[in-house]
């Protein structure tokens, strides 16, 4: 490291400016961070040696006081790419909320907030003259009076009011008990059901109207600006009780629990409604990236024959020796892509990504053709084309689509024998054909000819299963009666896995 | 090393603000960092957010000369670090063949100084001025061109096989943007502190429209965030950047309007947006929407 020059000068710099702060000395930093590195590595963000180096070293740099710039200044150092955010924020409020006071960096003063609270009780029980008990300090809140102030806060938008709220309301409607092994999600819904947030909106929206007819876009605008406040609720909410877990089961313990997974781990199967938005916005830039790759593989890959004119021409610079060969540009070759998507209940929101991926890049092949069955099966291409936005295409799809020919269970067989029979021909020597499923065939017959034949066929035959490898197989799935007919059978659980099958497709 | 160019983080944010630039905690501080650390730092995030201006902004608020490498594909060192003026070698040759000097004399007279053609990251190597380099869109290069930047980006340093190694004389600072088209290189990563740099908040947005807009006033800034928002919030093929909304505050105050409604939300739209679906889907959503009051917007679409 040439920067090494900076060390010595930053301690004594800090010491006399006072404006930067080191550690009296290194060594609980050093340990606390090396616990923190340790914490990311396990949440699965690739740390490594130099970066946790750069962090310690920028901490050193920081006011000691400022949280914020603490976290970023981590962030600039640990976390280098822009999706592993969330991940790097759960375990960083985790990690470090317990220790604040011992390392002041403490966020906020829990009782200034909760005097707060009683104060605008007092002041709002007096306005309303409807105030029994004044809200003295001892007193607790009654739930209307909870819910008015509430209620007020958003319509102001307070934020100080807002976290104070938030901290009262996890204390009095999650219901949290010591030991109590229930999950954050738990108590989340608990309070947040309590609240009846949609409630509120509404009255909140009733009020901004006061009675006069506003536009339309005035109204959309008014809903945005609550919405947004409820969600900065939630999010309140939501790290209150993630405190309050850490506290009562220590921080060990928790950050395995509330450890996020990064958008490229997140099973495509099992994602939860926000996992699916952050795969679909990943989604979008891996298009892109592969787009891009495979058009730099094409232009830059192989050279095209000897240009002998423009060797010349070239030579002239030299003197007339051709020192410089020109090539033509090869005559790029683009490949058909067949989709056979199995969009039946079990995998339908996988079909769903691999759809979307493929339309993404349809500009980098001459002609992209989606099918998909369930135990009929039909063509859908026409439904992505000139079609700007993918997701209504995919919407189309699941709903328009003609894919049940008896029962509308998954029936590959019968599938594969209709595609066969219709559009088997159309199968040619440029053709890479893509199988989507998990090959769950409810004990049909497999009819696996047809992929024999697709392969004799084809010039790649691809199946992506979107089952963890360990179930192949089991029950009703047939995957490997089709598998020894295709050029390679890939697990592609996550986008991690889908990035790594495309890498090997061209 | 020279002196630290900043006091403190706040510090940063007000120098940046002097010059019109409107830093938020993160971008500041890294800032900060950066320069105490002399690490160079990679700046991602959506188009037409500030990541170019930031380098412009950090290099006028230290008075320091800009060097902008454009980066695309097909660069390559000749065009990056430096390359030796053969026309200028073959001149000097053909001069040197009549006055009958050895071989070896010619050769370290071509392979000098006077031969040599700075390019960018060179010349930022080599100033003895305060500079900010800036590599623009480094995702733009390929994976095999990306290891160009690696010695210069921890050393600081260029090795020129004929000359040697080219220490610089001071640590520049270093911006390297990139619309993250392609994944960088871990090498590359390694090497920077990263920030990302998102759209702004409202209250940042709309002290932005105030300070680059000077003329509007302050509802109407305030009613231009909104709007953003709302947008910003839709499923859209390319959101409204910074610079749009900024475009759009000015056609907006060069109407003279005062204040956004529908009709006028819907007629400038395409100031926002920069394709047709997205301003359909917009002015649907935003103005259109609601079907028991007959909005003026339904009956021109």
């Amino acid at each position: 490291m040439s920067d090494g020059t900076v060390d010595p000068a930053a301690p004594s710099d800090a010491a006399s400016s006072g404006a930067v702060a080191t550690l009296v000395d290194g060594r609980p930093i050093f340990e606390l961070l090396t616990g923190f590195i340790t914490e990311l590595r396990d949440a699965g963000l690739p740390v490594s040696l130099t970066e946790s180096i750069d962090a310690m070293r920028a901490v050193e740099q920081i006011p000691v006081g400022d949280r914020e710039t603490f976290k970023y200044a981590l962030a600039a150092t640990l976390v280098k790419n822009h999706a592993h955010w969330r991940s790097f924020e759960t375990v960083f409020e985790v990690y470090f909320s317990l220790r604040g006071s011992a390392w002041q960096i403490d966020d906020d003063d829990a009782h200034e907030l909760d005097e707060l609270v009683d104060e605008m009780l007092g002041e709002n029980g007096q306005g309303q003259g409807e105030g029994k008990g004044q809200g003295g300090s001892g007193e607790p809140l009654s739930a209307e009076q909870l819910a008015e102030m509430l209620y007020r806060a958003l319509l102001k938008g307070d934020d100080t009011m807002l976290r104070a709220i938030a901290r009262q309301s996890v204390r009095r409607f999650a219901g949290m008990e010591p030991g109590r092994p229930v999950g954050g999600t738990y108590y989340l819904y608990r309070t947040l059901r309590n609240l009846d947030l949609d409630a509120v909106m509404d009255r909140l929206m009733e009020s901004a109207q006061g009675g006069e007819e506003r536009s339309a876009l005035e109204e959309r605008l008014t809903r945005d600006e609550f919405q947004a406040r409820i969600d900065a609720l939630k999010k309140e909410i939501e790290a209150e009780i993630r405190r309050r877990l850490v506290a009562d089961r220590g921080i060990d313990a928790m950050a395995k629990t509330l450890r996020k997974p990064l958008p490229e781990d997140v099973d495509f199967m099992h994602a939860s409604r926000e996992e699916m938005d952050l795969i679909r916005k990943a989604l979008q830039p891996l298009a892109r990236r592969l787009a891009v790759r495979l058009a730099r593989k094409r232009r830059h890959g192989r050279k095209g024959p000897l240009d002998f004119r423009a060797t010349v021409r070239h030579s002239l610079s030299f003197g007339g020796v051709p020192a410089e060969p020109q090539f033509r540009y090869p005559r790029p070759f683009k490949p058909e892509i067949f989709v056979v998507a199995d969009i039946s209940g079990s995998v339908a929101s996988f079909a769903r990504f691999i759809l979307m991926l493929v339309h993404a890049i349809a500009s980098q092949f001459s002609k992209v053709r989606s099918f998909v069955f369930i135990d009929g099966i039909d063509e859908v291409t026409d439904f992505f084309d000139g079609v700007e936005d993918v997701t209504e295409a995919v919407h189309r799809v699941n709903t328009e689509a003609d894919v049940v020919w008896v029962d509308g269970h998954s029936d590959y067989g019968h599938a594969f024998e209709m595609f066969q029979e219709r559009w088997g021909s159309q199968v040619g020597p440029k053709t890479t054909v893509l199988l989507l499923g998990d090959a769950r065939n409810n004990y049909h017959a497999s009819q696996s000819w047809v992929v024999k034949e697709l392969q004799h066929r084809a010039r790649h035959v691809y199946w992506l299963n979107p089952e963890p490898r360990s179930y192949w197989d089991t029950g009703d799935s047939i995957v490997s009666d089709y598998g020894v007919h295709c050029d390679g059978v890939y697990e592609c659980r996550n986008l991690r896995q889908l990035e790594r099958f495309v890498e090997t497709l061209d | 090393m020279a002196e630290p160019r900043f006091e403190s983080v706040p510090g940063v944010t007000d120098a940046l603000s002097k010059v019109d630039y409107l830093a938020d905690e993160s971008i500041a501080g890294i800032v900060y960092l950066a320069d105490r650390l002399g690490k160079p730092i990679l700046v991602e995030g959506p188009a037409g957010t500030g990541k170019t201006q930031l380098a412009k902004s950090v290099a006028e608020m230290t008075g320091a000369r800009l060097i902008r490498l454009q980066c695309y594909e097909g660069l390559d060192e000749a065009k990056a670090l430096y390359e030796w003026n053969y026309k200028k070698q073959l001149l000097r040759i053909q001069a040197e063949r009549n006055e009958g000097n050895v071989w070896a004399d010619v050769e370290t007279d071509i392979f000098s100084d006077d031969f040599l053609l700075t390019r960018p990251l060179l010349e930022a190597i080599r100033a003895d001025d305060p500079v900010v380099l800036l590599i623009d869109e480094v995702d733009r290069v390929e994976v095999e061109t990306e290891a160009l930047l690696l010695e210069i980006l921890s050393e600081y340093q260029v090795s020129i096989p004929e000359l040697g190694t080219i220490t610089a004389r001071q640590i520049p600072m270093v911006f390297l943007t990139s619309n993250n088209t392609r994944e960088l290189s871990e090498a590359l990563k390694r090497r920077c502190l990263f920030l990302h740099i998102d759209y702004p908040d409202m209250e940042r947005e709309k002290q932005i429209i105030l300070t680059k807009v000077p003329e509007i006033t302050e509802t109407l800034a305030d009613e231009i965030t909104r709007i953003v928002r709302s947008i910003r919030s839709l499923e859209l093929k390319k959101s409204p950047s910074v610079s749009e909304t900024l475009d759009w505050a000015r056609t907006l105050v060069l109407l003279g309007v005062d204040h956004v409604d529908e009709e006028t939300a819907a007629g400038t739209a395409n100031v926002l947006l920069k394709y047709q679906s997205d301003i359909a889907k917009a002015v649907k959503e935003l103005v259109a929407n609601r079907p028991s009051v007959g909005a003026p917007g339904v009956g021109r679409r």
